[in-house]
């Protein structure tokens, strides 16, 4: 069933990731190890055995400590994936560093993803749906909703966002495209550094004040921090990879997976559509129930006492989201879909410091993409056989070594 | 009670805005802050929840 070469594992210590089967529940050992406690025993590919925490009080406490680091360059931070370990070099601001330089960072774009500049978005949101809802409709009936709907939709918005000209588009999609497709480390290197590479330019030209869209976010740091030495170019660069990588994918699946999980769910579809003020909570139950970045990965950095177990300095630390957001101390029947639940204090955007940087975004994105298309195309039902809900080749469910989600979701109407 | 928000911790997640909107919002540049005359809460229950959703806990509320 893994696609990652099988570990000698124990049943204390079962392998993580692991797949999902259904597309939109963890996968099946994950609450077994939730039921032996708050937080026990996982072990990665390559054997090393790390925490691994279902509990949501535990993962809202060793999120928030400061003991516990995302530091991708510490050597002793998990890898659970062999794709991850070949990008060991890279630099990942923002994602993949600590205080006070996670901090300073961060603090450059809090501003542009602010509720009131994110609710300015709205309509340009809108735009990008309805646009690629009118495509969708004058080709159909039939579509695969992932590079029909589901991709185009936050590489636009962030495109939009950071201040790509719309000439630029089409490569920034089909370059962030073929980067999130990649199978291997080998795949991913050259629309990598074609997107790297176009960032530069992107930057040289705003600070030459030669670029066709100069309203972006880019525009903004180039002009405030660049111009006054307050920001590495290369930094820079590698900041609005992170945005663009961190946002489109994430978005993506939740709307491909949101959308197929709505239409399994027919009586929480009609609830939503006999009230369409709804949808704000759907989303936030859709994020806690379908929790698509399905491992949150740490390091500690000190010995932590939690739960009866003490975490040694330089121990992994994996939070397994999916069983975290259905900790039942917390939500009434975590297992079912309730678009009418207060599914307030889930992790699925992280919790901590490092909690999504995005998340108003993608909730306004969400928000929009799915009202829209489930009010434009009142008939959309899913075209999948049944074989085709599997992991593997010839099967739309991402491997657990990758964010939760689908490859393509073939929709009719 | 008397509700204060540290904006040297606030990373601007606008959980508080997002939870409370009678008593939070965000400022120009995205981080939280108190509505004006809602120093004291209003006595709205949701602050309770907004306090504890704060993903860095910036939000402090003082009995009295």
């Amino acid at each position: 069933m893994a696609v990652t070469d099988t570990p000698s594992t124990t049943p204390s210590a079962p392998a993580f990731p692991q797949d999902r089967t259904c597309p939109y529940r963890p996968p099946a050992q994950y609450p077994e190890l939730a039921a032996r406690g708050p937080v026990g025993r996982m072990t990665l590919y390559d054997g090393r055995e790390v925490w691994a925490v279902t509990g949501h009080a535990e993962a809202r406490a060793l999120l928030a400590d400061p003991r516990l680091s995302s530091d991708r360059k510490n050597p002793s931070f998990p890898v659970f994936v062999p794709r991850v370990a070949e990008q060991a070099s890279l630099e990942f601001p923002l994602v993949g560093v600590d205080d006070p330089e996670h901090a300073r960072q961060r603090r450059m774009l809090i501003p542009a993803f602010g509720l009131k500049r994110i609710s300015a978005m709205r309509p340009a949101i809108q735009a990008v749906v309805d646009g690629l809802i009118d495509a969708m409709l004058e080709q159909g009936p039939g579509a695969d909703l992932v590079p029909a709907f589901a991709l185009p939709v936050p590489s636009m918005v962030i495109c939009r966002l950071l201040g790509v000209p719309y000439a630029d588009h089409d490569f920034f999609e089909g370059r962030s495209r073929a980067l999130l497709t990649a199978q291997s480390a080998d795949e991913a290197r050259p629309p990598r550094e074609d997107l790297v590479d176009y960032l530069h330019r992107l930057v040289d030209a705003k600070e030459r004040g030669t670029a066709a869209a100069d309203d972006g976010l880019l525009d903004e740091l180039v002009a405030e921090r660049l111009a006054e030495g307050r920001l590495d170019r290369d930094e820079l660069v590698m900041m609005a990879f992170i945005l663009l990588v961190a946002g489109h994918e994430t978005t993506a699946n939740m709307i491909s997976l949101g959308t197929y999980t709505l239409l399994e769910h027919p009586d929480q579809l009609a609830a939503l559509r006999a009230d369409p003020a709804l949808m704000t909570g759907a989303v936030e139950e859709l994020l806690r129930f379908l929790s698509i970045a399905d491992g949150l990965v740490r390091v500690a950095l000190e010995d932590i006492e939690l739960a009866c177990h003490t975490i040694r300095a330089g121990d992994g630390v994996v939070l397994a989201v999916s069983v975290v957001n259905r900790d039942p101390a917390v939500y009434d029947h975590p297992d079912a879909l309730d678009v009418r639940r207060v599914a307030r204090h889930h992790v699925a955007f992280g919790y901590g410091v490092h909690q999504c940087l995005g998340q108003n975004l993608a909730r306004a994105e969400m928000e929009i993409a799915l009202t829209t298309l489930l009010t434009r195309i009142p008939t959309l039902r899913p075209a999948l056989e049944p074989d085709e809900l599997v992991v593997g080749p010839g099967g739309v469910i991402k491997p657990g070594t990758t964010l939760q989600g689908l490859y393509a979701l073939p929709v009719t109407w | 009670m008397r509700v204060t928000i540290d904006s040297d911790s606030c990373i601007g997640s606008g959980m508080c805005a997002l939870t409370a909107p009678k008593v939070f919002t965000q400022d120009d540049d995205g981080y939280g802050s108190v509505l004006p005359g809602k120093e004291d809460g209003a006595g709205d229950p949701l602050v309770k929840e907004a306090a504890r959703g704060c993903p860095v806990q910036a939000i402090t509320l003082a009995e009295g």
